[in-house]
């Protein structure tokens, strides 16, 4: 049948483009012929508005940049800040942010399961992959007072100590966990269906994957072995021993791999820094006054989208002068043309589900 | 009995009744998949109106009725209007030829349980089933708008794809129990000794998933693919009518269940009629075993749906083009063969 290519809208309003992205599609009935996204809906201004922060406030503003995951985002900000102010951050409170960032990247990456599944149309995933970050949640309740936008972390450690009740919690999570993993698993995995989906769907080769300066584990499923915590390990990172996971075909069935290993890792980090947990304390002496020195700075990490990195330029007084974000999601989602063009159009609502944006991070 | 009585007055009752019935079941399955699938989830769904919710699919009616109803400047007013008209009808008239139960005796008068015998019911079953797409492809054109347009597209190219092979099936069983009258079908069954279930499992195997598919549902719901679509070829329908498209879905799903049971499943018999020990399952009437064959079909439905992600078209396309029709032509031909030796 003859039918024009008609020009399609995705959003802002839609159910699965994950907040207010819009999608401009051309599509060839079933095929896709062209995407592009339209960003900003969610722009708060947010680098604008930390220029008229001290540091100590920027930290809580972070929270909202990805919500999935804030406590990553307050720690590659903290880790900048310090690193530009030379605070030397205790072991004991570098060992507790390893912990409730990786209970994030569990939380995050449960979430992410989850929406995955929803976009290919299997509801139940969505939530026992809720069911399981829910516990999680409960533990950053009970640690901080926050579920989601938790502000976790603080210039030169954390806030609280983690009591033995708060360890107690995190062991009682992590025992719940694999039997969550392995009922998700056998949902998804070896489903014909959810193979037919995802299997040899939105390839992106390493070398594109390297020139879209993807991160994450999108850069990890396309085969790349590039992991911030293994190549510049941060806050203790090289303490630890664990293996980063790696795919081959760069699909979205190796994304879904690579994410559900990364948690096995995760898991495995949190139980290490539990049983290592050094003594003394856990916040450095840091000023209300927080002044650094004139200069510059760029520090990364590894958060649960790919590298998550700030630059920060002080001009010496308590607010810094320029405040650069980079964003994962916001650098991933440039591929997305490059996978959708020539799929079908369900296939560009799974794709976009296996890049896991978070418009707070995209449109800051 | 009077003849006013036999003549006019049990054909109106029935004919109510055949409104009503679907109607009654539609609530219940549309708690039923609620609770369900929240259960299958790992949530509670509604429990709040009503005993345990029971009452949520009336004030889901209720909150559908008094809601704006949009017609989109730029849409097909008429075509527009007659699209969920046309689902609905169709699928209420299909009912007419299912049996419900056996006959009661009444003194002398003899009561049916359906309300019209016709000897080529199951044709009609499927011609009326044809004439519901004509409503799903009028309510996505008439819409003039992209999504429900490329819903309505899908929808026809799977209704129409899934229609061969159900045809093929249910010609297997027409084969077999030499008749096209739904009754006829059941009382076979009976005489025979045997659901045609057992007798033919693939015919069976491959009619339910192409009737799962013809009733747009899970893992085949395409047309309404949430994520994709928003909501098919219904998403520019607000109140009643969006009230009608819904109803119409769950009723031909109460309707697909019927058939399953009444062609493979012997209808209103109870299990194992010619085993001995099991006569007393005979206390309960045929129409409680119809409805507990159906509610169990039902079931299955909302199970499928809380477990299997959703197929993408392609695959959809694939699935019975190069499986189930080659498949059951292979039966059908594999059915007539052994019909004439046997």
């Amino acid at each position: 049948m003859a039918f024009k290519e008609i020009e399609l809208n995705m959003g802002p309003q839609h159910p699965s483009t994950h907040g207010v992205l819009r999608l401009k599609l051309r599509v060839d009935n079933e095929v896709v012929r062209g995407v592009e996204p339209v960003v900003g809906y969610l722009h708060r201004g947010m680098e604008k508005l930390w220029e008229s922060q001290t540091f100590h406030q920027i930290v809580p503003l972070t929270d909202r940049l990805d919500y999935i995951a804030s406590v990553s985002n307050n720690l590659a900000f903290v880790l900048a800040a310090e690193k530009l102010a030379g605070v030397e951050v205790p072991k004991r409170g570098q060992y507790i942010r390893v912990i409730l960032t990786e209970l994030q990247r569990l939380a995050s990456h449960l979430a992410w399961v989850g929406f995955m599944a929803n976009d290919i149309g299997a509801g139940t995933v969505l939530l026992y992959g809720f069911e399981a970050r829910e516990t999680i949640l409960d533990f950053f309740e009970d640690y901080a007072g926050g579920r989601l936008t938790i502000h976790a972390l603080r210039l030169g450690g954390v806030p609280y100590d983690l009591t033995p009740e708060n360890i107690a919690l995190i062991r009682k999570v992590l025992d719940g966990l694999p039997a969550v993993l392995k009922d998700i698993g056998r949902l998804l995995t070896e489903n014909r269906i959810w193979k037919q989906r995802t299997v040899g769907v939105g390839i992106l080769n390493a070398a594109d994957a390297v020139e879209y300066g993807l991160t994450g584990p999108v850069l990890r499923a396309s085969g790349v072995n590039w992991d911030v915590r293994k190549r510049h390990a941060y806050s203790s990172y090289d303490d630890f021993t664990f293996e980063v996971p790696l795919a081959r075909n760069g699909d979205l069935y190796d994304r879904y791999r690579v994410r559900l290993a990364e948690m096995d890792q995760s898991m495995s980090i949190v139980r290490q820094a539990l049983d290592r947990l050094p003594d003394g304390e856990f916040r450095a002496k840091v000023p209300r006054v927080f002044k650094v020195q004139p200069g510059e700075v760029f520090h990364s990490i590894e958060a649960p989208k790919g590298e998550l990195g700030f630059y920060i330029r002080s001009n010496g007084t308590d607010k810094p002068e320029r405040v650069k974000m980079k964003s994962p999601s916001f650098i991933n989602l440039q591929s997305l043309e490059k996978m959708c063009v020539g799929n079908l159009f369900a296939d560009v609502v799974a794709i976009l589900g296996s890049l896991d944006i978070v418009l707070g991070e995209i449109d800051k | 009995m009077t003849p006013f009585v036999a003549e006019f007055l049990i054909p109106v009752a029935k004919i109510l009744a055949i409104i009503i019935y679907p109607m009654v079941m539609v609530i219940v399955m549309i708690w039923l998949e609620r609770r369900v699938v929240a259960w299958i989830q790992g949530r509670i769904g509604p429990n709040r109106v009503g005993w345990q919710g029971i009452l949520q699919p009336f004030a889901d009616a209720v909150k559908l009725f008094f809601k704006e109803d949009i017609i989109q400047s730029k849409a097909d007013k008429f075509l527009f209007n007659m699209a969920p008209v046309l689902v609905m009808f169709s699928t209420l008239l299909s009912f007419c030829f299912l049996p419900l139960g056996e006959p009661i005796r009444i003194g002398t008068y003899e009561l049916k349980l359906w309300v019209a015998e016709s000897p080529v019911g199951l044709l009609l079953i499927l011609g009326l089933s044809s004439i519901s797409v004509f409503g799903v492809i009028f309510g996505g054109w008439a819409s003039n708008s992209k999504y429900p347009l490329m819903g309505a597209l899908r929808s026809v190219t799977q209704i129409l794809s899934y229609e061969i092979p159900v045809g093929l099936t249910v010609l297997s069983v027409a084969f077999v129990s030499r008749s096209m009258n739904l009754v006829e079908i059941v009382r076979r069954q009976e005489s025979s000794h045997i659901w045609y279930g057992f007798l033919l499992p693939v015919s069976f195997v491959v009619f339910w998933i192409s009737a799962i598919a013809e009733t747009n549902r899970a893992p085949f719901d395409l047309p309404e693919a949430e994520s994709e679509l928003v909501a098919g070829f219904h998403t520019e329908y607000s109140g009643f009518k969006f009230a009608f498209f819904y109803v119409a879905e769950y009723a031909h799903m109460v309707l697909v269940s019927s058939l399953v049971v009444v062609l493979f499943f012997g209808g209103w018999l109870p299990p194992f009629p010619n085993v001995k020990a099991l006569h007393f399952l005979h206390i309960l009437p045929g129409f409680v075993w119809y409805l507990i064959k159906i509610m169990f079909f039902l079931y299955c439905y909302v199970w499928i749906r809380g477990t299997f992600p959703r197929y993408r078209f392609d695959s959809l396309i694939r699935l019975v083009w190069k499986w189930l029709i080659p498949l059951s032509l292979v039966n059908l031909l594999v059915v007539a063969l052994l019909g004439s030796v046997l």
